[in-house]
Protein backbone atom coordinates (compact mmCIF):
# COMPACT_ATOMS: atom_id res chain seq x y z
CA UNK A 1 0.00 0.00 0.00
CA UNK A 2 1.46 3.36 -0.94
CA UNK A 3 1.97 5.91 1.80
CA UNK A 4 -0.65 8.59 2.35
CA UNK A 5 -0.42 12.35 2.31
CA UNK A 6 -3.19 13.93 4.35
CA UNK A 7 -4.14 17.58 3.82
CA UNK A 8 -6.02 19.02 6.78
CA UNK A 9 -7.99 21.96 5.43
CA UNK A 10 -9.10 24.90 7.54
CA UNK A 11 -12.60 26.16 8.10
CA UNK A 12 -14.17 28.76 10.34
CA UNK A 13 -17.87 28.99 11.05
CA UNK A 14 -18.77 26.77 8.14
CA UNK A 15 -16.59 28.49 5.53
CA UNK A 16 -13.46 26.98 4.05
CA UNK A 17 -10.34 29.12 4.41
CA UNK A 18 -9.29 29.66 0.77
CA UNK A 19 -5.65 29.11 1.61
CA UNK A 20 -6.59 25.42 1.99
CA UNK A 21 -6.67 25.13 -1.82
CA UNK A 22 -2.98 26.04 -1.82
CA UNK A 23 -2.31 23.12 0.53
CA UNK A 24 -4.26 20.80 -1.78
CA UNK A 25 -2.07 21.99 -4.69
CA UNK A 26 1.00 21.24 -2.57
CA UNK A 27 -0.34 17.81 -1.68
CA UNK A 28 -1.05 17.04 -5.34
CA UNK A 29 2.48 18.08 -6.30
CA UNK A 30 4.08 15.90 -3.61
CA UNK A 31 1.81 12.98 -4.52
CA UNK A 32 2.84 13.30 -8.16
CA UNK A 33 6.52 13.24 -7.22
CA UNK A 34 6.42 10.45 -4.64
CA UNK A 35 3.58 8.30 -5.95
CA UNK A 36 1.86 8.50 -2.57
CA UNK A 37 -1.91 8.70 -2.18
CA UNK A 38 -3.47 12.09 -1.45
CA UNK A 39 -6.36 12.40 0.99
CA UNK A 40 -7.92 15.32 2.82
CA UNK A 41 -9.68 15.93 6.11
CA UNK A 42 -12.06 18.61 7.36
CA UNK A 43 -12.26 19.12 11.11
CA UNK A 44 -15.24 20.64 12.90
CA UNK A 45 -18.66 20.09 14.41
CA UNK A 46 -20.63 19.53 11.23
CA UNK A 47 -18.55 19.76 8.08
CA UNK A 48 -20.05 17.48 5.44
CA UNK A 49 -20.93 20.40 3.14
CA UNK A 50 -17.31 21.55 3.26
CA UNK A 51 -16.10 18.01 2.69
CA UNK A 52 -18.16 17.91 -0.50
CA UNK A 53 -16.36 21.07 -1.68
CA UNK A 54 -13.00 19.45 -1.03
CA UNK A 55 -14.12 16.20 -2.68
CA UNK A 56 -14.51 18.09 -5.95
CA UNK A 57 -10.71 18.33 -6.09
CA UNK A 58 -8.51 15.48 -7.22
CA UNK A 59 -7.99 13.61 -3.97
CA UNK A 60 -8.51 9.92 -3.24
CA UNK A 61 -10.80 10.46 -0.25
CA UNK A 62 -12.07 13.15 2.11
CA UNK A 63 -12.67 12.57 5.82
CA UNK A 64 -14.98 14.55 8.06
CA UNK A 65 -13.45 14.55 11.54
CA UNK A 66 -16.39 15.60 13.66
CA UNK A 67 -17.43 16.26 17.23
CA UNK A 68 -19.71 18.97 18.62
CA UNK A 69 -16.79 19.89 20.88
CA UNK A 70 -14.77 21.02 17.85
CA UNK A 71 -16.86 24.18 17.58
CA UNK A 72 -15.65 26.76 18.51
CA UNK A 73 -12.01 26.09 17.74
CA UNK A 74 -9.77 25.32 20.72
CA UNK A 75 -6.26 23.86 20.58
CA UNK A 76 -7.16 21.18 23.14
CA UNK A 77 -10.07 19.88 21.05
CA UNK A 78 -8.28 20.03 17.71
CA UNK A 79 -5.14 18.35 19.03
CA UNK A 80 -7.14 15.63 20.76
CA UNK A 81 -9.38 14.97 17.74
CA UNK A 82 -6.55 14.86 15.22
CA UNK A 83 -4.36 12.74 17.49
CA UNK A 84 -7.20 10.18 17.66
CA UNK A 85 -7.71 10.26 13.90
CA UNK A 86 -4.04 10.21 12.92
CA UNK A 87 -3.17 7.41 15.32
CA UNK A 88 -5.70 5.21 13.52
CA UNK A 89 -5.06 6.48 10.01
CA UNK A 90 -1.24 6.67 10.18
CA UNK A 91 -0.56 8.92 7.19
CA UNK A 92 3.07 9.41 6.21
CA UNK A 93 2.79 13.15 5.72
CA UNK A 94 0.29 15.66 7.14
CA UNK A 95 0.05 19.03 5.38
CA UNK A 96 -1.60 22.20 6.65
CA UNK A 97 -1.54 25.87 5.71
CA UNK A 98 0.61 27.99 8.06
CA UNK A 99 -2.32 29.96 9.42
CA UNK A 100 -2.59 31.50 12.90
CA UNK A 101 -4.97 28.70 13.87
CA UNK A 102 -2.68 25.93 12.65
CA UNK A 103 0.25 27.53 14.52
CA UNK A 104 -1.92 27.44 17.62
CA UNK A 105 -2.42 23.67 17.66
CA UNK A 106 -0.15 21.73 15.31
CA UNK A 107 3.00 21.91 17.50
CA UNK A 108 0.84 20.64 20.37
CA UNK A 109 -0.57 17.82 18.24
CA UNK A 110 2.86 16.77 17.00
CA UNK A 111 4.36 16.84 20.49
CA UNK A 112 1.47 14.77 21.86
CA UNK A 113 2.32 12.18 19.22
CA UNK A 114 6.08 12.42 19.84
CA UNK A 115 6.58 13.94 16.40
CA UNK A 116 7.73 17.22 14.87
CA UNK A 117 6.54 19.99 12.54
CA UNK A 118 8.56 21.66 9.81
CA UNK A 119 6.66 24.91 9.66
CA UNK A 120 6.22 27.83 7.27
CA UNK A 121 7.68 26.01 4.27
CA UNK A 122 7.84 27.60 0.85
CA UNK A 123 8.45 24.47 -1.19
CA UNK A 124 9.71 20.92 -1.26
CA UNK A 125 12.32 18.80 -3.02
CA UNK A 126 12.48 15.08 -3.68
CA UNK A 127 16.14 14.06 -3.86
CA UNK A 128 17.35 10.48 -3.92
CA UNK A 129 14.01 9.26 -2.60
CA UNK A 130 14.17 11.71 0.33
CA UNK A 131 11.69 14.51 0.91
CA UNK A 132 13.17 17.88 1.84
CA UNK A 133 11.15 20.90 2.83
CA UNK A 134 12.43 24.37 2.04
CA UNK A 135 11.90 27.22 4.43
CA UNK A 136 13.24 30.71 4.96
CA UNK A 137 15.59 31.46 7.82
CA UNK A 138 16.93 34.70 9.29
CA UNK A 139 13.98 36.67 7.92
CA UNK A 140 14.59 35.46 4.39
CA UNK A 141 18.34 36.03 4.22
CA UNK A 142 18.90 32.28 3.85
CA UNK A 143 16.91 29.26 2.78
CA UNK A 144 17.11 25.87 4.49
CA UNK A 145 16.27 22.42 3.17
CA UNK A 146 15.01 20.42 6.13
CA UNK A 147 14.41 16.68 6.41
CA UNK A 148 12.60 14.54 8.97
CA UNK A 149 14.68 12.38 11.30
CA UNK A 150 11.60 10.96 13.02
CA UNK A 151 8.99 8.33 12.26
CA UNK A 152 5.77 9.23 10.48
CA UNK A 153 3.46 11.02 10.65
CA UNK A 154 5.51 13.96 9.45
CA UNK A 155 3.88 17.38 9.91
CA UNK A 156 4.49 20.23 7.45
CA UNK A 157 2.87 23.65 7.21
CA UNK A 158 3.10 25.75 4.04
CA UNK A 159 3.39 29.53 3.90
CA UNK A 160 0.56 31.56 2.34
CA UNK A 161 1.24 31.96 -1.34
CA UNK A 162 3.84 29.18 -1.55
CA UNK A 163 1.49 27.31 -3.86
CA UNK A 164 -1.32 28.53 -6.10
CA UNK A 165 -4.80 27.74 -4.86
CA UNK A 166 -6.19 28.12 -8.37
CA UNK A 167 -3.89 25.36 -9.56
CA UNK A 168 -5.54 22.72 -7.37
CA UNK A 169 -6.60 20.08 -9.88
CA UNK A 170 -10.30 19.29 -10.00
CA UNK A 171 -11.52 15.72 -9.89
CA UNK A 172 -13.19 13.96 -12.80
CA UNK A 173 -15.76 12.76 -10.30
CA UNK A 174 -16.22 13.54 -6.62
CA UNK A 175 -14.03 11.68 -4.14
CA UNK A 176 -15.73 9.47 -1.54
CA UNK A 177 -16.36 11.12 1.81
CA UNK A 178 -15.87 9.10 4.98
CA UNK A 179 -17.26 10.26 8.33
CA UNK A 180 -15.04 9.88 11.36
CA UNK A 181 -16.65 10.40 14.73
CA UNK A 182 -14.43 11.66 17.52
CA UNK A 183 -14.85 11.33 21.26
CA UNK A 184 -13.50 14.21 23.32
CA UNK A 185 -13.73 13.56 27.05
CA UNK A 186 -14.99 16.13 29.55
CA UNK A 187 -12.24 18.29 30.96
CA UNK A 188 -10.02 18.08 27.88
CA UNK A 189 -10.96 21.57 26.70
CA UNK A 190 -9.60 24.19 29.06
CA UNK A 191 -9.89 27.42 27.04
CA UNK A 192 -13.19 29.27 26.71
CA UNK A 193 -13.10 31.31 23.52
CA UNK A 194 -15.49 34.22 22.91
CA UNK A 195 -16.83 35.51 19.59
CA UNK A 196 -14.32 36.49 16.91
CA UNK A 197 -14.55 40.20 16.14
CA UNK A 198 -12.95 42.88 14.00
CA UNK A 199 -11.48 45.73 15.97
CA UNK A 200 -10.99 48.71 13.69
CA UNK A 201 -13.94 49.79 11.67
CA UNK A 202 -12.18 49.30 8.39
CA UNK A 203 -12.05 52.73 6.82
CA UNK A 204 -10.00 51.62 3.84
CA UNK A 205 -10.01 48.35 1.93
CA UNK A 206 -6.45 48.15 0.71
CA UNK A 207 -7.24 45.05 -1.33
CA UNK A 208 -9.06 47.33 -3.79
CA UNK A 209 -6.20 49.79 -4.24
CA UNK A 210 -4.34 49.69 -7.57
CA UNK A 211 -1.35 51.56 -6.18
CA UNK A 212 -0.05 51.20 -2.65
CA UNK A 213 2.74 53.27 -1.10
CA UNK A 214 3.92 51.47 2.01
CA UNK A 215 6.28 52.56 4.79
CA UNK A 216 8.41 50.62 7.21
CA UNK A 217 10.78 51.39 10.02
CA UNK A 218 13.08 53.25 7.66
CA UNK A 219 10.70 56.21 7.94
CA UNK A 220 12.26 56.77 11.39
CA UNK A 221 9.74 59.25 12.81
CA UNK A 222 6.01 59.78 12.67
CA UNK A 223 6.32 63.26 11.18
CA UNK A 224 8.09 61.84 8.12
CA UNK A 225 4.96 59.96 7.11
CA UNK A 226 3.53 63.25 5.83
CA UNK A 227 6.05 63.19 2.98
CA UNK A 228 5.02 59.65 2.00
CA UNK A 229 1.36 60.64 2.19
CA UNK A 230 2.09 63.33 -0.42
CA UNK A 231 3.69 60.72 -2.67
CA UNK A 232 0.68 58.44 -2.30
CA UNK A 233 -1.64 61.32 -3.16
CA UNK A 234 0.48 62.34 -6.15
CA UNK A 235 0.31 58.78 -7.46
CA UNK A 236 -3.37 58.39 -6.70
CA UNK A 237 -2.57 55.50 -4.41
CA UNK A 238 -3.27 54.37 -0.85
CA UNK A 239 -0.95 54.64 2.11
CA UNK A 240 -0.02 51.42 3.94
CA UNK A 241 2.57 50.23 6.43
CA UNK A 242 4.40 47.34 7.97
CA UNK A 243 3.43 46.23 11.46
CA UNK A 244 5.86 48.26 13.61
CA UNK A 245 4.49 51.52 12.16
CA UNK A 246 0.95 50.55 13.15
CA UNK A 247 2.03 49.19 16.55
CA UNK A 248 3.54 52.62 17.27
CA UNK A 249 0.24 54.24 16.34
CA UNK A 250 1.80 56.25 13.48
CA UNK A 251 -0.80 54.83 11.11
CA UNK A 252 -4.06 53.08 12.01
CA UNK A 253 -4.22 49.28 12.13
CA UNK A 254 -6.33 49.08 8.98
CA UNK A 255 -3.31 50.31 7.01
CA UNK A 256 -1.25 47.28 8.07
CA UNK A 257 -0.03 44.88 5.38
CA UNK A 258 1.15 41.45 6.41
CA UNK A 259 0.14 38.22 8.09
CA UNK A 260 -1.80 40.06 10.78
CA UNK A 261 -3.14 42.78 8.51
CA UNK A 262 -4.31 42.83 4.94
CA UNK A 263 -3.02 40.77 2.05
CA UNK A 264 -2.84 42.81 -1.15
CA UNK A 265 -1.92 42.29 -4.79
CA UNK A 266 -2.03 45.77 -6.38
CA UNK A 267 -0.70 46.83 -9.77
CA UNK A 268 2.10 48.64 -7.98
CA UNK A 269 3.49 48.23 -4.47
CA UNK A 270 6.04 50.85 -3.52
CA UNK A 271 7.93 49.74 -0.38
CA UNK A 272 9.77 52.57 1.36
CA UNK A 273 12.16 51.77 4.20
CA UNK A 274 10.74 48.26 4.53
CA UNK A 275 13.31 45.55 5.15
CA UNK A 276 11.15 42.68 3.96
CA UNK A 277 10.46 40.58 7.05
CA UNK A 278 8.58 37.42 6.17
CA UNK A 279 5.47 38.48 8.11
CA UNK A 280 5.23 41.54 5.85
CA UNK A 281 6.20 39.93 2.53
CA UNK A 282 3.50 37.32 2.94
CA UNK A 283 0.95 40.13 2.67
CA UNK A 284 2.23 41.73 -0.56
CA UNK A 285 4.38 39.29 -2.55
CA UNK A 286 1.54 38.80 -5.01
CA UNK A 287 1.75 42.42 -6.15
CA UNK A 288 2.12 42.75 -9.91
CA UNK A 289 5.03 45.16 -9.64
CA UNK A 290 7.15 45.92 -6.60
CA UNK A 291 9.48 48.91 -6.27
CA UNK A 292 11.63 48.90 -3.14
CA UNK A 293 13.66 51.73 -1.67
CA UNK A 294 15.99 50.82 1.19
CA UNK A 295 19.46 51.94 2.18
CA UNK A 296 20.51 48.37 3.02
CA UNK A 297 21.51 46.55 -0.16
CA UNK A 298 21.07 43.20 1.66
CA UNK A 299 17.48 43.88 2.71
CA UNK A 300 15.33 40.81 1.90
CA UNK A 301 12.74 43.06 0.19
CA UNK A 302 15.11 43.25 -2.79
CA UNK A 303 14.64 39.49 -3.36
CA UNK A 304 11.13 40.13 -4.58
CA UNK A 305 11.46 43.64 -6.01
CA UNK A 306 11.06 44.27 -9.71
CA UNK A 307 12.84 47.59 -9.34
CA UNK A 308 15.39 48.22 -6.63
CA UNK A 309 16.66 51.55 -5.35
CA UNK A 310 19.45 51.14 -2.83
CA UNK A 311 19.46 54.54 -1.24
CA UNK A 312 18.10 56.89 1.35
CA UNK A 313 14.36 57.32 1.00
CA UNK A 314 14.57 60.87 2.40
CA UNK A 315 16.76 61.81 -0.58
CA UNK A 316 14.61 60.00 -3.11
CA UNK A 317 11.00 60.64 -2.17
CA UNK A 318 10.95 64.49 -2.50
CA UNK A 319 12.26 64.55 -6.11
CA UNK A 320 10.03 61.56 -6.87
CA UNK A 321 6.96 63.51 -5.74
CA UNK A 322 7.99 66.37 -8.03
CA UNK A 323 8.56 64.14 -11.03
CA UNK A 324 5.25 62.35 -10.52
CA UNK A 325 3.40 65.67 -10.30
CA UNK A 326 5.18 66.89 -13.44
CA UNK A 327 4.31 63.72 -15.32
CA UNK A 328 0.65 63.94 -14.32
CA UNK A 329 0.43 67.64 -15.15
CA UNK A 330 2.20 67.16 -18.49
CA UNK A 331 -0.13 64.40 -19.69
CA UNK B 1 2.03 36.25 39.77
CA UNK B 2 5.14 34.22 39.15
CA UNK B 3 6.05 34.58 35.47
CA UNK B 4 8.76 32.88 33.42
CA UNK B 5 9.83 34.61 30.22
CA UNK B 6 11.66 32.48 27.65
CA UNK B 7 14.05 34.66 25.70
CA UNK B 8 16.33 34.07 22.74
CA UNK B 9 19.40 35.85 21.44
CA UNK B 10 19.41 36.21 17.67
CA UNK B 11 21.69 37.94 15.14
CA UNK B 12 21.00 41.68 14.91
CA UNK B 13 18.39 42.59 12.32
CA UNK B 14 20.73 44.25 9.88
CA UNK B 15 23.82 42.20 10.69
CA UNK B 16 25.50 40.89 7.53
CA UNK B 17 25.29 37.10 7.82
CA UNK B 18 27.62 34.59 6.20
CA UNK B 19 27.40 30.82 5.96
CA UNK B 20 30.00 28.82 7.87
CA UNK B 21 32.42 26.41 6.17
CA UNK B 22 30.04 23.44 6.18
CA UNK B 23 27.03 25.60 5.16
CA UNK B 24 25.16 23.98 8.02
CA UNK B 25 24.81 27.22 9.96
CA UNK B 26 25.91 30.86 9.94
CA UNK B 27 29.25 32.18 11.08
CA UNK B 28 29.13 33.26 14.70
CA UNK B 29 31.11 36.49 14.33
CA UNK B 30 28.15 38.85 14.11
CA UNK B 31 26.43 41.18 16.53
CA UNK B 32 23.52 39.77 18.50
CA UNK B 33 20.42 41.19 20.10
CA UNK B 34 17.32 39.95 21.89
CA UNK B 35 14.65 38.40 19.68
CA UNK B 36 12.20 41.27 19.36
CA UNK B 37 8.98 39.40 20.23
CA UNK B 38 10.72 38.13 23.39
CA UNK B 39 11.44 41.73 24.39
CA UNK B 40 7.70 42.40 24.17
CA UNK B 41 7.04 39.27 26.22
CA UNK B 42 9.44 40.51 28.91
CA UNK B 43 7.83 43.96 28.92
CA UNK B 44 4.41 42.35 29.36
CA UNK B 45 5.64 40.27 32.29
CA UNK B 46 7.07 43.36 33.99
CA UNK B 47 3.77 45.20 33.56
CA UNK B 48 1.86 42.24 35.02
CA UNK B 49 4.24 42.21 37.98
CA UNK B 50 3.76 45.94 38.48
CA UNK B 51 0.00 45.44 38.49
CA UNK B 52 -0.33 42.24 40.51
CA UNK B 53 2.96 41.76 42.33
CA UNK B 54 5.01 38.61 42.09
CA UNK B 55 8.22 37.64 40.38
CA UNK B 56 9.62 37.66 36.86
CA UNK B 57 12.22 35.04 35.97
CA UNK B 58 13.94 34.99 32.58
CA UNK B 59 15.47 31.96 30.91
CA UNK B 60 17.56 31.43 27.82
CA UNK B 61 19.63 28.66 26.28
CA UNK B 62 22.80 29.22 24.29
CA UNK B 63 26.48 29.98 24.47
CA UNK B 64 28.08 32.42 26.90
CA UNK B 65 27.23 35.44 24.73
CA UNK B 66 23.50 34.83 25.23
CA UNK B 67 23.84 35.87 28.85
CA UNK B 68 23.64 39.44 27.54
CA UNK B 69 19.92 38.95 26.91
CA UNK B 70 19.44 37.93 30.55
CA UNK B 71 21.50 40.85 31.88
CA UNK B 72 19.39 43.30 29.91
CA UNK B 73 16.22 41.68 31.20
CA UNK B 74 17.43 41.90 34.79
CA UNK B 75 18.33 45.55 34.21
CA UNK B 76 14.79 46.21 33.00
CA UNK B 77 13.31 44.68 36.15
CA UNK B 78 13.33 40.89 36.00
CA UNK B 79 14.15 39.35 39.39
CA UNK B 80 16.38 36.45 38.49
CA UNK B 81 17.63 34.50 35.51
CA UNK B 82 18.32 30.94 34.39
CA UNK B 83 20.98 30.32 31.75
CA UNK B 84 21.24 26.95 30.03
CA UNK B 85 24.76 27.63 28.93
CA UNK B 86 26.39 25.51 26.23
CA UNK B 87 27.16 25.90 22.53
CA UNK B 88 25.26 22.66 21.98
CA UNK B 89 21.95 24.36 22.77
CA UNK B 90 22.17 26.33 19.52
CA UNK B 91 21.70 23.21 17.43
CA UNK B 92 18.68 21.84 19.27
CA UNK B 93 15.32 21.80 17.51
CA UNK B 94 12.27 23.40 19.14
CA UNK B 95 11.16 20.10 20.67
CA UNK B 96 14.48 19.61 22.45
CA UNK B 97 14.73 23.25 23.48
CA UNK B 98 11.31 23.00 25.09
CA UNK B 99 12.31 19.75 26.81
CA UNK B 100 15.49 21.36 28.15
CA UNK B 101 13.51 24.32 29.51
CA UNK B 102 10.92 22.02 31.10
CA UNK B 103 13.71 20.08 32.81
CA UNK B 104 15.43 23.25 34.03
CA UNK B 105 12.25 24.59 35.67
CA UNK B 106 10.90 21.35 37.12
CA UNK B 107 11.25 22.52 40.71
CA UNK B 108 9.64 25.92 40.11
CA UNK B 109 5.95 26.83 40.35
CA UNK B 110 5.15 29.41 37.72
CA UNK B 111 1.65 30.82 37.09
CA UNK B 112 2.48 31.96 33.59
CA UNK B 113 5.12 31.24 31.00
CA UNK B 114 5.61 33.71 28.16
CA UNK B 115 7.53 33.28 24.93
CA UNK B 116 7.69 35.59 21.95
CA UNK B 117 5.39 34.31 19.21
CA UNK B 118 8.36 33.28 17.07
CA UNK B 119 12.07 33.88 16.66
CA UNK B 120 13.63 36.06 13.99
CA UNK B 121 16.25 33.44 13.11
CA UNK B 122 14.24 30.20 12.78
CA UNK B 123 10.75 31.66 12.58
CA UNK B 124 9.14 28.34 13.63
CA UNK B 125 6.69 29.69 16.20
CA UNK B 126 6.66 26.37 18.07
CA UNK B 127 8.69 26.36 21.28
CA UNK B 128 6.00 27.91 23.50
CA UNK B 129 3.25 25.60 22.25
CA UNK B 130 5.47 22.54 22.62
CA UNK B 131 6.40 23.59 26.15
CA UNK B 132 2.71 23.89 27.09
CA UNK B 133 2.04 20.35 25.86
CA UNK B 134 5.09 18.97 27.71
CA UNK B 135 3.92 20.63 30.95
CA UNK B 136 0.29 19.64 30.39
CA UNK B 137 -0.77 23.31 30.57
CA UNK B 138 -3.35 25.19 28.48
CA UNK B 139 -1.91 27.75 26.07
CA UNK B 140 -2.84 30.52 23.67
CA UNK B 141 -0.78 32.13 20.92
CA UNK B 142 -0.22 35.53 19.33
CA UNK B 143 -1.49 37.39 22.36
CA UNK B 144 -2.12 41.13 22.39
CA UNK B 145 -3.63 41.60 25.84
CA UNK B 146 -3.70 39.81 29.20
CA UNK B 147 -6.05 40.49 32.09
CA UNK B 148 -6.36 38.71 35.40
CA UNK B 149 -9.80 37.28 36.20
CA UNK B 150 -11.32 35.35 39.10
CA UNK B 151 -10.89 32.08 37.25
CA UNK B 152 -7.49 32.74 35.72
CA UNK B 153 -6.85 35.10 32.83
CA UNK B 154 -8.62 36.59 29.85
CA UNK B 155 -6.36 37.01 26.83
CA UNK B 156 -6.85 38.68 23.46
CA UNK B 157 -5.73 36.49 20.58
CA UNK B 158 -4.77 38.12 17.32
CA UNK B 159 -6.14 36.43 14.21
CA UNK B 160 -5.50 37.24 10.56
CA UNK B 161 -6.94 40.18 8.61
CA UNK B 162 -7.59 42.41 11.60
CA UNK B 163 -9.71 39.93 13.57
CA UNK B 164 -9.32 39.26 17.30
CA UNK B 165 -10.77 36.92 19.91
CA UNK B 166 -10.95 36.96 23.69
CA UNK B 167 -10.28 33.65 25.44
CA UNK B 168 -10.78 32.82 29.12
CA UNK B 169 -8.17 30.45 30.48
CA UNK B 170 -7.24 28.88 33.80
CA UNK B 171 -3.77 29.16 35.30
CA UNK B 172 -1.07 28.03 34.98
CA UNK B 173 -0.80 28.67 31.26
CA UNK B 174 1.69 29.34 28.46
CA UNK B 175 1.20 32.37 26.23
CA UNK B 176 3.10 33.35 23.08
CA UNK B 177 3.25 37.11 22.85
CA UNK B 178 2.80 39.24 19.72
CA UNK B 179 5.03 42.22 18.94
CA UNK B 180 3.35 45.52 19.60
CA UNK B 181 1.37 44.33 22.64
CA UNK B 182 2.96 47.18 24.57
CA UNK B 183 5.76 49.76 24.33
CA UNK B 184 9.19 48.58 25.37
CA UNK B 185 10.88 50.31 28.29
CA UNK B 186 14.56 51.21 28.46
CA UNK B 187 16.70 49.92 31.32
CA UNK B 188 17.44 52.74 33.77
CA UNK B 189 20.90 53.36 35.20
CA UNK B 190 19.64 52.21 38.59
CA UNK B 191 18.24 49.10 36.97
CA UNK B 192 21.54 48.30 35.31
CA UNK B 193 23.30 48.73 38.65
CA UNK B 194 20.81 46.56 40.51
CA UNK B 195 21.05 43.86 37.86
CA UNK B 196 24.62 43.11 38.89
CA UNK B 197 23.35 41.68 42.18
CA UNK B 198 20.52 39.62 40.77
CA UNK B 199 21.14 35.86 40.57
CA UNK B 200 21.77 34.05 37.30
CA UNK B 201 21.50 30.32 37.79
CA UNK B 202 23.70 28.42 35.35
CA UNK B 203 22.36 25.11 34.09
CA UNK B 204 24.98 23.02 32.30
CA UNK B 205 24.02 20.71 29.45
CA UNK B 206 24.70 17.69 31.68
CA UNK B 207 21.87 18.69 34.00
CA UNK B 208 19.22 18.46 31.27
CA UNK B 209 20.92 15.92 29.02
CA UNK B 210 18.67 13.05 30.08
CA UNK B 211 15.59 15.06 29.11
CA UNK B 212 16.63 15.72 25.53
CA UNK B 213 17.11 13.33 22.66
CA UNK B 214 18.20 13.47 19.04
CA UNK B 215 16.64 16.18 16.91
CA UNK B 216 13.52 15.00 15.08
CA UNK B 217 14.35 17.12 12.06
CA UNK B 218 17.57 18.12 10.37
CA UNK B 219 18.72 21.15 8.42
CA UNK B 220 20.41 19.41 5.50
CA UNK B 221 21.77 22.64 4.07
CA UNK B 222 21.55 26.39 4.42
CA UNK B 223 22.05 28.56 1.35
CA UNK B 224 21.49 31.94 -0.17
CA UNK B 225 18.06 31.72 -1.77
CA UNK B 226 17.99 31.45 -5.51
CA UNK B 227 16.40 34.52 -6.88
CA UNK B 228 13.47 33.82 -9.12
CA UNK B 229 12.68 37.47 -9.68
CA UNK B 230 14.60 39.61 -12.13
CA UNK B 231 15.37 42.83 -10.30
CA UNK B 232 16.35 45.96 -12.16
CA UNK B 233 18.50 48.34 -10.12
CA UNK B 234 17.75 52.00 -10.59
CA UNK B 235 20.86 54.09 -9.98
CA UNK B 236 22.16 57.64 -10.16
CA UNK B 237 21.59 60.83 -8.24
CA UNK B 238 18.26 61.14 -6.43
CA UNK B 239 16.96 63.37 -9.24
CA UNK B 240 18.07 60.86 -11.88
CA UNK B 241 16.49 58.01 -9.93
CA UNK B 242 13.24 59.95 -9.62
CA UNK B 243 13.15 60.56 -13.38
CA UNK B 244 13.96 56.91 -14.17
CA UNK B 245 11.27 55.69 -11.79
CA UNK B 246 8.64 57.94 -13.33
CA UNK B 247 9.69 56.65 -16.73
CA UNK B 248 9.11 53.07 -15.51
CA UNK B 249 5.80 53.98 -13.91
CA UNK B 250 4.58 55.54 -17.10
CA UNK B 251 5.99 53.33 -19.84
CA UNK B 252 6.51 49.91 -18.27
CA UNK B 253 4.02 49.70 -15.43
CA UNK B 254 1.48 52.06 -17.03
CA UNK B 255 0.25 53.47 -13.75
CA UNK B 256 0.84 57.12 -14.66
Amino acid sequence: MPDTILVVVEQREGKLNRVSWETITAGQAIAATTGWTLEAAVVGASVSALAAEVAAKKVAKVYTVESPKLEPYTPDAFAAALKQFLTTKQPKLVLMPHTYQVRDFVPKLATAMGRTVISDCIGFKHEGGKLLFTRQMFQGKFAADVSFASDAPWFVTFQNGAFRGDKAEAAACAAPVEAVSIEIADGVIRNKPQEVFKEAKQAVDLTQAEIIVSVGRGIKEQKNIEMVKQLAEALGGELAASRPICDSGWLPMDRQIGSSGQTVAPKLYLALGISGAIQHIVGMKGSRAIIAVNKDSEAPIFEIADYAVVGNLFDIVPPLIEEVKKAKAGS
Amino acid sequence: MKILVCMKQVPQKDAPLKLNETAAWIRDDVSYEVNEPDAFALEESLRQKEKHGGEVVVITSGPARSQQVLREALAKGADRAIHLEDNAFVGLDAFNTAKAFAAAIKDEKFDLIFTGLQSDDYGYAQTGVILAELLGWPHATIIMQIEKTDTGIRVKRELEAGFFQFVDMPLPAVLTIQSGINKLRYATLIGIKQAKNKPIRKVPLAEVQSAIGGNLQKIERLYVPQKTKKTEHIEGTPNEIAKKLVDKLRNELRVL
